[in-house]
Parts: structure tokens; sequence; C-alpha cells
């Protein structure tokens, strides 16, 4: 070791330089919640763009799901959703990122998986969109199950999981086929869309962003079957419970809203007509407790009383989120399916606030 | 430290002062120093870089190699020549894969360059307006544009192009021996049976006896002044003699047509897999990109080089009586080649070194295997080790041929 | 006839007026002339069946070009400039670009070519990926400063050149870090301890070393002092600019992009890379077999390289290499790779320029007792140097081109950043892949093209210079 020692003093006058030119990016080991109050905004990773998750106009704009999450958190904390700055991150980086301190929050539709949370530093906070991999195929080949895909010739990503995912799944139904992986994503869409494969492969709701750049998007059909799971939600630094608890409690606060019948356009009547109820003792508690009528449940976080409430009103709802960026409506027609409440079958469950 | 090498060495019995000038000492000081260094610097790499995979908890080594890889490689020449079938695939397997699948791209991409290249450079030097201004045009744009650009540009051109009928579709030609569609261009696959050996023995043979001829025929044009007609006995020997052979031995070669399916499931009509030659799309827009892009600058070295053959040559060999044609083959070409063959030399080693842009339009060659490996398994030191290894050992070997080449060509000095 | 008595040496055959001038043949004149010259020599021989074959082929292909080369470029005029959307009103996106029966704007019956209002709305993109709109000023004042700075060095008409070119390779580089990044970064504690110092005991050393005093071994070495001295201090001056609060916002590398990104690293590559490849240059020269064989080790290896193994081993490799915990900038890296490939390059551009540098001049140099450092300095280099201008000029062409290839490793230069366009869902038409492609390859045409021209005259104008 001394001999480590005398060779890293040696170089490190030589590379002095290259430590000055790194960005002033020092590891935060204090308290994550502090750091972001005393800077005044959140630093949130997002995607270089998957729309409906996170995408940006040229203008600057973020819209998506994964921002609204971030957006949430800013106005737990701040009480306004705009005191976040947005990076983008490519798929290699964002754990980097996450870990250097450049970013507070990664928001970036990362599946969580045992390695990630276990041996990368960082940690997952819940699951704000249950994905799963998908199958797409031109209409005009009449193909509606995956059964029927013997000898197709498929494109995809290379250096993610879907390019294991669906060697496993062919070779286990004892299917052949043909693998094209390419490196980047718009070159998947445009030879697929060329006519070299017959079918495309990510993400279910990448394959339905992908769609959408199709000249001809009705023309795509995406298969039924679901030949992974991918659980996709923002992850943290490890060491931080308090900072966890705050991403955690303010996806759970959106989806106990959507729960209880909150959203954005009736929260104040909600807590207007509860407010009354609250010192009768009477009302529903669950609500009283949420939107911080009732005990104090924002000073345990280290938020103010009100920080779901301000979720809420700025933010919405999970299901307002869904609808307005990835839902039925948009353009990506994604159907709640496994996103939906437990409630209502899906797997969507927001712990309680008791 | 050149300058003064050449000073007296100083005598032994100097003070320790003037010893510091002694170009010897001086020398030999610098020398240590800079070795030193150099070792410092790569001990403190290597033990930052030990430090780094403890830490990360990432192992190393080359074991990964024998691993089955969790992907499939799309069919290809080196998948055709790895015969793999009765074992399980391993990653050594997929980069020989690549390494096969670049040697493939590279030696194409080197004829067809070379070709268009003297081609296109001897229009630069034509009087006729339209050969001039087309090799002109030609070369200034593909030599001012990027290189990754123009495999984007071909590779979409080619899956673009209207008259590029769908994976379900063909057109054929060559009477129906040749077709192809949005999945590559399909072609007859030799298959040689027993007794084929015996057309390559001749072959090999018939190289051989071509170089006892030059030999025999060289000799008796410097004892009597005849001439020997070289190029048909080459021609005879090399081609006419396997040739024969080949007739002679029943014709051992079977072509495997390609098949092409037209019922059953939809999936399983067009071409079908394994059988006949295929070559994918992917192969044909970078072996275009980069022939068309090496030619460019291949021409401009011909140029170069015809030009610097002085008009003098020309002249005294017409004043000799010697033909057009063989002014130009025996007297300008050999000269010209002189000053052509090292640049040549460092194109055809770009070209080697350009084919690993095939990353990025999925064609499957040593580099993009390399880099699906080093996803897959996270063995970055390893893998880009045995990359640049791989391209290292394609430059010394080129290079040395190449310096065998050029010393043949060299002016015989007295 | 008659014979002048005048004249007495006259005879008959000899002429007592000019000749006549005649006019030239009239198939060498005139637009026949011209054509013949340029055209119909090659292709006019029918003297015997050889001649005549070959003439008729030359008609075959001259032909075939003509008719290719035409219908290339009309098509490309007719892509760009007929078939071209130029106007956008409604200041819709996609659907500018699209025909009606593709759920655009346009009506069904037109061939759709360039979109341009694709190009308009992400112009800003393009030159600067995603720079904050507020400081756009910046790398615009960073352009014009390299534009001035350019022109002040190359254009041979202007005055002082030389202080042009140390601006610009001494001062430039800083201010265009401090402009691009904001500078306000900052070091660690002991780097302000430790660097200074080293600073001023080189500096120091040399110095002293120069007055005579300190010794002999200060005396001897104070060469390699002064010049250690001085790029210790280059250093010193950079961080302390780097690390200074210039009042300006920081702005991460992560959202430069596009034509600056390509700049700044085709730029950073060539002037790092030059004294690197001088020294290595240098050293590949050397009678010392330990500096010649690490120099020649060095350039090989390099060259024998592609330059993505260098940009994946920059990029993944390089953080393992420096010590735990030290973060890398993304740019940085792809830099650090750029450079140390460049250098090989430049090297071997070098060597030629050190080779035509005729002994006698290092040999006149000796003999009036400069040492060999002082030799190199005044006489081989500044003679070397003017000499492999167009060589330098020609790995700098290569070197901007091949600055594409750094998207692959997931950066957004020119190339990159109008590719991840194509993934916007907003503008993705079928004309927009194309009109990406043409764009990028415009910027570069233009950008290679007038560099190669520089380059060629600067070649002829050299070649005159030494011709006498």
């Amino acid at each position: 070791m001394a001999l480590r020692h005398l060779l890293c003093g040696v170089m490190a006058v030589g590379f002095g330089f290259a430590a000055v030119s790194t960005p002033a990016s020092a590891q935060t080991s204090g308290s994550t919640l502090s750091a972001v109050k005393s800077k005044g905004r959140l630093d949130c990773g997002v995607s270089q763009g998957l729309p409906g998750f996170s995408n940006s106009d040229s203008a600057g704009n973020f819209t998506g799901i994964d921002v609204d999450l971030c957006r949430g958190v800013a106005a737990a904390v701040f009480g306004d959703p705009s005191k976040v700055r947005f990076r983008t991150l490519s798929a290699k980086e964002r754990f980097e990122a996450l870990k250097s301190g450049e970013i507070d929050v990664l928001s970036r539709n990362s599946t969580w998986t045992m390695t990630r949370d276990t041996q990368l530093g960082i940690i997952f906070a819940g699951v704000n969109y249950y994905d799963g991999q998908g199958l797409m195929v031109p209409a005009s080949l009449g193909v509606s199950t995956a059964a029927e895909l013997d000898g197709a010739r498929i494109c995809t990503n290379t250096g993610t999981t879907t390019e294991l995912n669906v060697t496993d799944y062919f070779r286990s139904h004892g299917m052949s086929f043909e693998l094209i992986a390419f490196e980047k994503t718009d070159e998947v869409g445009a030879a697929y869309e060329a006519g070299r494969c017959d079918v495309y492969t990510t993400d279910r709701s990448g394959l339905a962003a992908e769609r959408l750049k199709f000249a001809d998007p009705e023309g795509h059909v995406v298969l039924p079957e679901i030949i992974s799971k991918e659980p996709l939600g923002p992850a943290v630094r490890q060491g931080d419970e308090q900072w966890l608890n705050v991403v955690k409690w303010t996806h759970y606060a959106m989806l106990n809203a959507e729960e209880l019948g909150i959203s954005s356009e009736n929260v104040d009547q909600i807590r207007d007509e509860q407010a009354g109820l609250v010192s009768q003792g009477q009302g529903n508690q669950e609500i009283q407790r949420l939107l911080g009528l009732g005990d104090d449940f924002g000073a345990v976080l280290g938020l103010p009383k009100d920080w779901a409430y301000q979720v809420i009103k700025q933010v919405g709802n999970y299901g307002e989120v869904y609808e307005a960026n990835v839902g039925p409506d948009t353009p990506l027609k994604l159907a709640r399916g496994a996103n939906a409440l437990w409630t209502n079958g899906g797997l969507q469950y927001g712990m309680p606030v008791r | 430290m050149t300058a003064s090498a050449e000073t007296p060495s100083s005598g032994s019995s100097r003070s320790s002062g003037s010893l510091l000038y002694d170009p010897k000492v001086r020398s030999i000081f610098f020398q240590v120093a800079l070795i030193l260094a150099v070792l410092l610097f790569f001990g403190w790499i290597v033990l930052n870089t030990m430090a780094n995979l403890r830490a990360r908890n990432i192992s190393s080594g080359f074991d990964f190699l024998g691993n089955t890889p969790g992907f499939q490689t799309v069919t290809t020449l080196g998948t055709y020549l790895m015969d793999v079938s009765g074992r399980a695939i391993t990653y050594l397997d997929v980069l020989k894969v690549g390494l096969i699948n670049t040697l493939l791209v590279a030696v194409l991409g080197i004829v067809t360059a070379t070709i268009l290249g003297f081609v296109i450079g001897v229009f630069r030097l034509s009087n006729n307006a339209v050969l001039y201004g087309f090799s002109t045009v030609y070369v200034e744009l593909l030599r001012n544009t990027p290189l990754l650009l123009q495999i984007f540009f071909w590779y979409f051109a080619a899956l673009r192009a209207p008259w590029v009928p769908d994976a379900r579709g063909k057109v054929s030609f060559f009477w129906d021996n040749f077709h192809f569609n949005i999945t590559g261009l399909y072609g007859p696959y030799p298959l040689p049976q027993t007794g084929f050996g015996a057309t390559l023995w001749a072959l090999v043979i018939g190289l051989i006896l071509t170089f006892v001829m030059r030999w025999w025929a060289k000799k008796r044009q410097d004892a009597t002044g005849k001439q020997f007609p070289i190029f048909w006995g080459a021609v005879g020997l090399i081609l006419g003699l396997p040739l024969l052979v080949f007739l002679l031995t029943g014709a051992p070669l079977r072509w495997e047509a390609a098949n092409f399916v037209q019922e059953g499931p939809v999936l399983r009509r067009g071409f079908q897999k394994g059988e006949g030659m295929l070559i994918i799309p992917e192969l044909i827009a970078l072996w275009l990109a980069l022939s068309l892009y090496t030619a460019a600058f291949i021409a401009e070295i011909v140029r170069a080089g015809i030009l610097a053959v002085n008009k003098g040559q020309t002249e005294a060999a017409h004043a000799l009586g010697i033909s057009q044609s063989k002014n130009l083959r025996l007297v300008v070409i050999p000269q010209a080649l002189r000053v052509i063959i090292p640049p040549l030399t460092s194109q055809y080693l770009n070209i080697t070194k350009n084919s690993s842009l095939a990353v990025a339009i999925a064609y499957p060659d040593f580099f993009s295997q390399v880099q699906i490996s080093l996803n897959q398994t996270g063995r970055a030191i390893e893998l880009i080790v045995i990359a640049m290894l791989v391209y290292l050992t394609f430059s010394l070997i080129t290079s040395a041929i190449m310096n065998y080449v050029n010393s043949r060509m060299k002016l015989v000095e007295r | 006839m008659t014979s002048s008595p005048h004249a007495p040496q006259s005879v008959a055959y000899v002429r007592t007026e000019d000749a006549p001038i005649l006019p030239p043949p009239a198939n060498t004149t005139g637009l026949y002339g011209w054509a013949r010259r340029n055209f119909l020599d090659s292709m006019t021989d029918f003297s015997d069946v050889g001649s005549s074959v070959r003439s008729v082929l030359m008609i075959l292909l001259t032909a075939f070009l003509l008719w290719f080369g035409i219908s290339q470029i009309w098509g490309l005029i007719k892509f760009v400039f007929i078939d071209g959307i130029w106007s956008n009103p409604t200041g819709a996106r996609r659907e500018a670009c699209l025909t009606q029966a593709q759920g655009g704007l346009l009506p069904n019956d037109q061939t759709v070519g360039a979109c341009w209002p694709y190009v308009a709305a992400n112009a800003k993109l393009f030159i600067y990926g995603r720079y904050p709109m507020a400081e756009l000023w910046r790398p615009n004042l960073v352009f014009l400063l390299l534009a001035l700075g350019l022109v002040w060095t190359l254009w041979s008409r202007m005055p002082y050149r030389k202080i042009g070119a140390a601006l610009m390779l001494v001062v430039f580089p800083m201010v265009a870090f401090v402009l691009l990044t904001g500078a306000d970064l900052s070091a660690p504690k002991a780097f302000w301890y430790v660097w200074p110092l080293a600073t001023a005991i080189l500096l120091g050393l040399g110095w002293a070393g120069g007055k005579g005093m300190g010794g002999e071994a200060v005396k001897a070495f104070s060469g390699a002092f002064w010049g250690l001295g001085l790029f210790f201090a280059y250093i010193l001056v950079f961080a302390l600019a780097a690390t200074m609060n210039w009042g300006l916002n920081s702005v991460t590398t992560r959202d430069w992009g596009g034509l600056l990104v390509t700049l700044v690293v085709a730029l950073t590559g060539i002037t790092a890379s030059l004294p690197l490849g001088i020294l290595l240059a240098l050293g590949r020269r050397s009678t010392l077999p330990a500096v010649k064989i690490l120099s020649v080790a060095f350039i090989e290896f390099w060259r024998g390289v592609p330059l993505i193994t260098v940009l994946f081993m920059s990029s993944v490799m390089l953080p393992l290499f420096l010590p735990p915990g030290t973060s890398f900038n993304d740019l940085l890296r792809a830099l650090i790779g750029v450079t140390l490939f460049a250098s090989a390059y430049m090297a071997e551009v070098v060597r030629g320029g050190l080779q035509a540098i005729p002994k006698g001049q290092t040999e006149g140099a000796q003999s009036l007792g400069l040492s060999f450092w002082e030799t190199t300095r005044l006489i081989v280099l500044p003679q070397a140097l003017t000499l492999v201008i167009p060589g330098i000029v020609n790995t700098f062409i290569g070197l901007f081109k091949d600055t594409t290839l750094v998207s692959i490793i997931g950066m957004f230069d020119l190339l990159g950043q109008v590719s991840s366009t194509f993934a916007d869902s907003s503008w993705a038409t079928p004309v927009t892949r194309p009109t990406g492609y043409l764009v990028v390859a415009a910027i570069f045409f233009v950008f290679c093209f007038l560099m190669s021209r520089y380059s060629m005259s600067m070649e002829k104008k050299l070649r005159r210079g030494h011709a006498r």
C-alpha cells in the first residue's frame, strides 16, 4: 500500500488538472432534502425523449409521467412544481449521474431489478409504471398472437435486456428467428418501418411511443403477449432514508388521492368540506390525514403539513397524470391495465397514510 | 541531445559538475527518467484499475469467453462458416463470427475501392470534360462528408428504395439464379462434394507453375530476347488447369439455390433461412459506403502517382517505338506504383479500421460483436483490449505485406 | 524579279518580308476547338479497329456519365428546391410535410421534397444543442472570436500573425472554456497548495539557472525547468480562470450539442494534439533508443486502432484508470480519446516536416553553439511547422469528419443531434431523415471543402517558395 500511496501522490500532481475540470458535483453526503431546500430546486434525471414518460418540445418544456413525478416531489418540498431542473440522461449514464450527486431523483423509466437495488448504490422508491416487453408487428401480416411468429425477423436495441428476453422467449417456445440488433432506438424504428424486420420488440410503452413516429401508426399492432416484467420507477441514492421517504410518499400520495377520489380539480372543495368537519371529529379520516387537516404527517418527512395537498393541487392524482400523458385519450393510447388501482384489478396500491 | 552526441566523450576524471554536461550521462539520465515516469504512470493506472474493480465488484478475467451468450447473431458469412452444430455457442464463437465478417467486408471493400479508385483517378486526368467533371465532383463530394453519414445514407437509401420488394416478394435476375428483396441479396451457395479437393490442388499447382513459367520466360528473354505470352500462359495455368480437373472429376460442386416459399404461415413465407447464399442489406450498405468513400481518396492517390511520372519518360518510350499500351504497362504504371503504393497501404488499413463503423447499422462485424458482448458481460477491459489487439494485428500484417511489395517495387539503385 | 544592289547578300530564296501571321487552325479555336480539346479528341479516332472500339466505348461512357451526373444533380435540386416544403404559414409541425393521405396538410398529388420547416424549428438544436436560450450569446461570442482569430492567423495578408497564432493557441482556449462552461468550478484544496508551489519552484530554478546561480546542476537543466515551469504556469492560470466566478451561469456540458460539440471536439483535439505531436515527432527522430522506441510504440499503437475503439476505451475504461471516486465529465473523456488519437497522426505529419529540413540547418545551428533544444526551438521547428501547415489542415479535416463517431458513444455532436430529432414524433415524416442528413452533409461539405482549398493554396505557395 505504501507504493500505492507514493504512486498516487506523484500522479495526483499530474492529474490535478483533470480533477479541476470535473464539474463541481461534490458527493452530497448530508441530507438530500436539506441540500435540495438550500439550492432551491430539485435536479431530476429523465430520459432523452420517450413520449408519455419524458419528452421535451423545442422550447424545452418537459411532459410525461416521469416528469410529473419529479414535479410532484418539487410540489411536496417547495409547494411549487416548477422548481425542478430536468437533466436528460442516456441509459448508460443514468445511475452514475445519480450516485455522483448530479441529480437528486432518477425518474427515467428504469426497471427495478435486484442487481440495481443492491449493487449499484441506489434504491428504488416505488413503481410508477408497470411495463413489460411486448412485440409489435405490421397489421398487414395478419398475425394475432406471438405463437405465429415462428421464423420472424426481429429488430431491437443492443445492450439492453430486451435482446436477451426475446432470445429466451423464442428459444423456450422452440421458434426460429433472426435478430437484428441496432445501436440506437431511432434506427430500430426506421429499419422496422422500412420492412427490414417483421417484429419490433421493446417495452410496451416504448412500442406505443415508437408507433407514433410511423407514417401509418394504425398499420401496426402490439401483440397481447408480455414477455418480461419491467416495473419502472424512480430511484434515489442509498443511505438517505428521509429522501427515499419523500419520493416514495409523494408517489403514494398521488395513488391515495386517486383512490379517495381527490383530484386537482376538487381538492380545494374537498379540503374546505373536510376542514369544517375535522373540528367536529367527523368526516373522512383518511382524506383529512392526506390533506394535512388532522395530524401533521409532513413534519416526519421534513415537509410542510400540506405537502400532499400541494402535490394533488398542483400536479394531480396518479390517474390524472396517467390520463394526461399515456392514457387512452393521448396519442399513446395505453389502457390502464396493470397500472389500474388495486381496487380496479390493477397493481397500483398506495400505502395508507396513517 | 542529438546535437551533442558527436562531441568527444569526456574523460572519467571530470568533476561531478561537468559530469552533468557529459552527453552520455545526460542521455542515460533522460532515458532512465522517462522509462521510470512511464512505468510509474502504468503502475498507477493498474493499481487504480484494480482498486476500482474491487470497489465496484466487477469480476475480471477471460473465463467469460467460454460462456453461452443469451443473444443470437444475424445470419452472415461468419455464421455460415462457423459450424457450431452440436454444441452451445460461446462468446468466443461470437467474436470469431465478427472477425470473419470484418475480414469479409474489408476484402470486398478493398477490391471494389481499388478498381473504382483507379478508374476515377484516371478520369481525373482525362481531357474529356465530362469524365473530368464527373470525377472531380465525385471526389470532392465524397471526400468532404463524414463516412458515418454516408453509411447511414446508403443503409436507409437501400431500405427505403421504392423498387426493393418487401420480405415476402422478390426480384430475380441472371436467369432466376439471383434474387433480392429488403432482407438481402440471395444467390446460389456452393457446396463442395467429395473430390472437389482435386480442383483446389490443381489451383495450387497452377499457381506454382505460373511462378516457374515466369522465371523461365524471363531467363529465356534475357538469353535470347524472345518474349513469351506470360499472361495467356498464366490464364491457362490458373484458370484452365483447375477447370479441366474440375470437369474431369465430374464437376463435384453442388449449388444450393435460395429457397423461396409462397405458401404456409405468413412469417414462414419468403426466402428460407440457411438456404442459398445471403448478403444482408447491412453488409451491402457498409460495403458500398466504404468502397465509394475510400475510392475518392484512392483516386487522388492514383492521380498524384501518374502525375509524378515525368513526361519525358513517355516521350522517351515513344522515341524507342514502344506502343501506347506497352508504354502505360511497362513505363508509366511501374513508376507510378512506386508513388502510389505507400499511401494506398494506409487506405487499405483505413478500410479495415473504418469497417468498425458497422456498429452503427447492425452489421455484426468484429467491433459490433465486441460491443454487444461488452454490454452483456460487462468485461470492458478484456474486450476492448482484445479489440485493440485484433485491429493492431490487422495493421501490422497489412503494413508487413505492403512493405514487402514496396521493397520489390523500389528503384534498384546502383 | 529584281535584284537590288543595296542588298548584295540577298538571294532569291531568302524572304525579305515577314511571313503573314496565319490564324490558328480552325479546329483549335472557338467552340469547335474547345469541344475538340475537351471531348472529341478522345472519341473521334476511327483510324483502325482498336481506336474505333476505344472511341465508341468512350462515347458510350461519356453519354452515360453525362446522363447519370445530370440526373443526380437534377434529382437533388428537385428534392431541395422544387419539391422542398418552404412555407409553413399555419405553424404546423409534421403535418406541414405530410400529404392529406398521410394525415398532413399537403394535397395528395404533391411530391414531398425536403422538409425545411423541420430544419427551421430545430435549427437552434442543430447548432447549440440544449444550450440555454438566454445564454446563447456566449457560444455566439466564441464562434465570432474563433472566426476572427482564424482569419487573423490563417490569412497571409494580416499583420502580426504570430501574435494571432499565439493568442489562438494559448488565450482562446481559456476564454472559450470560461464562456462556454461558465467556469466557477471547484478544485481540490491540495491543488492550491501543491501546484503554485511546484510552478514557483520550477520557474525559480529555471531563472536561477539562466542567471548562472544555484550551481552546475541547476544550470545544466535550466531549459527543462523553464519548459516545465511554463507548462505548469499555464495550467495554473487556466485553473484560476476555470475556478473564478465570472458572474456567468454555469452550463453543464450535457446541455451542449450540435455543431458546438463538433467544433469543440475537433478544435480541442487538434490544438491539444499539436504540442503532443511535436514532442512525439521529435522523440521518433531521437538518437536515444528509449525515447525513440516509446515514441514509435505510442504512434503506431494509436494509428493501428480504429477511432471508435479509442472512444469506447475513453468512455468505458478511463474512469477505471483514475483513483476511485474521481468523477469524470463525458465530454472530457471523449476529448482525451480524440487528442491521443490525433496526436499520433499529428506526430507523423510533423515528422514529415522535420525530415524536409536540410541537415545543414541543424549543423549550422550547432556550429553557432546552440543546444539541441535551442536548435529545435529556433531553427528547426519554425521552418518545419510552416511546411506542415497543409498537413495539419488535412489532419484537421479528417478529425473534423471523425467527430461524428462520438454520436456512437451517445454524445450529441452535429450528426448525433440531428439523428436525435428523428426520434421526435412531432416531426416524424418520410422526408425528415433525408432532410436531416442533407443538412449535416451540407454543413460538413462547406467546412471541409473550404479547409481543403485553403490547404491546397498553402501547399502551392510553399512549393513556389521552395523552388526559388
